[in-house]
C-alpha cells in the first residue's frame, strides 16, 4: 500500500531524534473577557508519540489546539517549540514551523478538488516567483511537477486516486475527513495536529482513519496530538493521554492508568457498567 | 460530447495538467484563434468593430480583472469603473507628456498604476469583508471619479474637461485617434485579451490562485495552512486592477477616443462588469467572456431584433430592452446561480452520457 513513499524524504525536519520534547506547554492560561477557557495548564509532547487530549464538551481542547498552532494567543504562560520558547507567533508562523491540523468540522476549500487542495497544502515549499507563475513554463512548471509528485504520493498513501479531481463539495464526509488529512500531510508536518478526526464516521471508517493515523505516526515519524471522543480509538492509539475539564488538566499519563484515575471516571468516563 | 477523453492517455503530470486536456478542445480553440487572428481582421467593417467586437474584448478584459477578485479571492469591489477611469487617464498623461512611448508600455504602464491604486483601496479587505468591503470599494468609485474632474492637472486643463487620445502609431500604422483603421484596433485589444487570458490561466492553476481561492473558500483555514491573508489578498486586488486598468485604458485610448470621466466610468460600469462576472460563472476564466458576450451582444441582438424585425420605434425598444435585460438577468440567476459557465459544463456532462439520462 505503501510502496512509493520515502519516509526519509517526508519527514524533512529539524533533526530531532525520537522521544526528545518537542513542544511544552508551561502553564498556559486562555481567558475570553470572563469566560476562562484554559486555566493554568501544562503537558508537553515528545518527538514521535501519539498524544491524545480528551475531555467533556467545552473542556478547553480545541482552544488547547489553537493556542498550540497560533490562533489564540494566552495571557499567561509559554510554548516551548523545539527547545526554544516561542514568540507570539501568527497562523502561518506557526505553520512554516511545521505544525499542520485538520479541523473538527471539516474546513476544506470548497469549490476546489481533492488534487488542488492538496496542492494548498504545499504552498509553503513552493518558492518561484510572482513572474514565473505567470509564465507557467521552465522552473515555475517544474516546480509544480515535482510538488504533484509528492502529492500524488500522499494520494497513494490515503487511498484517495478516484476522487482526486473531484470537486470536494461533493464528497461524503468521511471521503472529506481524509481529504483534509491528506491536505495536513502535504506540508510535511513535524508535528500533526487533528481535532477529532473520527467524528462523525461509521465504524469501518474508523478503521480505516486509525490506521491512517498509526501509519503516518509510524512511517513518516510525524508526531500526532488528537483529540477524540471514542475511548477505545484513543486507547488504542495513544502512547499518552491528557485529560482536560472546565479548562484544567485532571490527569496525564499513558492509557493504562488515565483510564483507572477517579478523577477521569468521574468527570468524563463515567462508571463501568456492572455485569 | 460529440467526443470524450477516450483513449487519450496521459503519462507527465504536465499533460495533465493541461489547460485543455482534451485534444478536441485543443484543437477547437487553436481554429478559433486562428480565425480571429487570421480571417476576421480581413472582414471587419466600421460596424462590427465598434459595435461588437472592441466592446466585447474590453469588457471581456475588465470582467476576467474583476473575476479574478470576486471569482477567485472572493472579495466584492463596487469600484470597476473607478479603476478603469485610473487605466484610462494614466493613458492619457503618459501618452501626452511622452509621445514617444509606445502603445503597449503606455497600456502595460496605466495597468500598473492601477493595480497601485487598487492595493491602496484592497488595504480595508484584511478587517472588512463581504457587502461591507463591497461599500468600501464603492468609496473607491466615487472618489476617484470626484478626483478626475476635480483637478485640472489630470486633463490637462482642457476646457471642455474631456481627455482625448492623441494619434499614435505602432510598427508604422496608425493606433489611435479618428484616422485609425477598424483592424488594426480589433488586432491591438485582441492581442492584448489572449495574451492576458493566457496569464489569467496560469496565475489561476499555479500557487498564487490556489492561495486566492483558499481565501476565498475557507480563509481561517487557509491561514492555518500557511496561506498569509494580508499578501494574498492585496495580490488579487492588485493583478485585479491591472486587468481592469489595461481594460479602461483601451477603453479610452482604442475605442472610443475621448472620454468624460463621470459619463463612461460611472457607478453602472462597475455595475455592469460585476454583473458580466456574476451572469458569466464566478472562478471560471471562460465564464468572464461568456458574461461579457451576454451583456454586449443581447441588447444589440434584442434592438435589431425588435427595431428591424418587429418594426418598433427605436425608444419604445430601448425601454423594452431594458425590461428584458433585467428579466433574463433575474432568469438566468434562478435557473443557475454559477453562471453560464456552469451551464456550459453542466451541458457537457448530460452529453457525455447521452443519450441515457445518467
Amino acid at each position: 500500500m505503501n510502496a512509493f513513499v520515502d519516509p526519509a524524504g517526508m519527514a524533512g525536519h529539524s533533526g530531532m531524534t525520537k522521544g526528545e520534547v518537542l513542544l511544552r506547554v508551561d502553564n498556559v492560561s486562555l481567558a475570553f473577557g470572563g469566560v476562562k477557557a484554559i486555566t493554568n495548564i501544562s503537558f508537553d509532547i515528545v518527538k514521535g508519540e501519539v498524544r491524545a487530549i480528551i475531555g467533556p464538551n467545552g473542556a478547553g481542547k480545541t482552544s488547547m489546539l489553537n493556542v498550540i498552532n497560533g490562533f489564540y494567543h494566552p495571557q499567561e504562560g509559554t510554548i516551548t517549540w523545539r527547545g526554544k520558547v516561542r514568540r507570539k507567533m501568527k497562523p502561518y508562523e506557526a505553520a512554516s514551523n511545521g505544525i499542520a491540523r485538520t479541523f473538527q468540522n471539516v474546513a476544506l476549500f470548497k469549490g476546489m478538488t481533492t488534487l488542488d487542495n492538496i496542492m494548498t497544502g504545499r504552498g509553503l515549499k513552493m518558492h518561484k516567483n510572482f513572474l514565473w507563475q505567470c509564465l507557467h513554463w521552465g522552473p515555475a512548471l517544474r516546480e509544480e511537477n515535482e510538488h504533484r509528485r509528492k502529492v500524488e504520493e500522499i494520494i497513494d498513501f490515503l487511498e484517495i486516486q478516484a476522487i482526486r479531481k473531484t470537486p470536494v463539495g461533493r464528497l461524503p464526509y468521511g471521503l472529506q475527513k481524509r481529504v483534509e488529512l491528506a491536505r495536513a500531510l502535504a506540508m510535511e508536518p513535524e508535528l500533526l495536529l487533528l481535532d477529532e478526526p473520527m467524528a462523525g464516521m461509521n465504524l469501518e471508517e474508523k478503521e480505516d482513519m486509525s490506521r491512517f493515523i498509526l501509519d503516518v505516526n509510524q512511517q513518516f515519524g510525524t508526531t500526532i496530538a488528537l483529540i477524540e471522543h471514542d475511548m477505545g480509538v484513543v486507547m488504542d492509539l495513544s502512547d499518552r493521554v491528557v485529560v482536560l475539564d472546565y479548562g484544567r488538566k485532571i490527569a496525564d499519563g499513558p492509557p493504562e492508568e488515565v483510564q483507572s484515575n477517579q478523577d477521569v471516571i468521574d468527570a468524563y468516563l463515567g462508571v463501568p457498567h456492572e455485569n | 460530447m460529440l467526443y470524450r477523453e477516450a483513449g487519450q492517455f496521459k503519462t507527465t503530470y504536465q499533460a495533465d495538467q493541461g489547460i485543455f486536456p482534451i485534444a478536441q478542445d485543443r484543437y477547437v480553440v487553436w481554429a478559433f484563434l486562428a480565425v480571429a487572428f487570421l480571417v476576421v481582421p480581413f472582414f471587419v467593417n466600421d460596424y462590427w468593430t465598434n459595435a461588437v467586437l472592441l466592446p466585447l474584448l474590453i469588457y471581456g478584459m475588465a470582467a476576467l480583472g474583476l473575476n479574478i477578485l470576486v471569482g477567485y479571492c472572493g472579495q466584492i469591489s463596487l469600484g470597476t469603473g473607478g479603476f478603469m477611469a485610473v487605466g484610462a487617464y494614466a493613458s492619457y498623461k503618459l501618452m501626452t507628456s511622452f509621445p514617444e512611448m509606445s502603445m503597449i508600455v503606455v497600456v502595460l504602464l496605466s495597468g500598473g498604476m492601477t493595480a497601485a491604486v487598487g492595493v491602496m483601496f484592497g488595504l480595508p479587505s484584511l478587517r472588512i469583508k463581504g457587502f461591507y468591503l463591497a461599500v468600501a470599494t464603492l468609496a473607491a468609485q466615487f472618489f476617484l471619479v470626484w478626483l478626475f474632474n476635480k483637478f485640472g492637472w489630470f486633463y490637462n486643463y482642457s476646457a471642455t474637461g474631456q481627455i482625448s487620445a492623441p494619434e499614435r502609431e505602432l510598427f508604422g500604422v496608425v493606433l489611435t485617434g479618428a484616422s485609425a483603421q477598424t483592424w488594426v484596433k480589433y488586432l491591438f485589444c485582441l492581442t492584448f485579451l489572449t495574451v492576458f487570458a493566457l496569464i489569467a490561466k496560469n496565475l489561476v492553476r499555479g500557487r498564487l490562485g490556489r492561495n486566492w481561492m483558499a481565501i476565498r473558500d475557507m480563509d481561517i483555514a487557509a491561514e492555518l495552512i500557511g496561506v498569509r491573508p494580508l499578501m494574498t489578498k492585496l495580490s488579487a486586488f492588485a493583478v485585479s486592477s491591472f486587468y481592469i486598468g489595461m481594460a479602461g485604458s483601451l477603453l479610452f485610448t482604442i475605442y472610443l477616443g475621448a472620454v468624460e470621466v463621470g459619463e463612461v466610468f460611472g457607478i453602472n460600469v462597475s455595475f455592469l462588469v460585476l454583473f458580466m462576472v456574476i451572469i458569466g460563472g464566478l472562478g471560471s476564466i471562460v465564464g468572464s467572456f461568456m458574461g461579457a458576450a451576454f451583456l454586449v451582444l443581447l441588447p444589440i441582438f434584442l434592438k435589431n431584433f425588435m427595431v428591424d424585425g418587429l418594426g418598433l420605434m427605436p425608444v419604445m425598444a430601448k425601454h423594452v430592452e431594458i425590461l428584458l435585460m433585467g428579466l433574463l438577468i433575474i432568469f438566468f440567476l434562478i435557473v443557475e446561480p454559477h453562471g453560464l459557465a456552469r451551464l456550459w459544463q453542466i451541458a457537457k456532462e448530460k452529453l457525455r452520457m447521452w443519450p441515457f439520462p445518467y
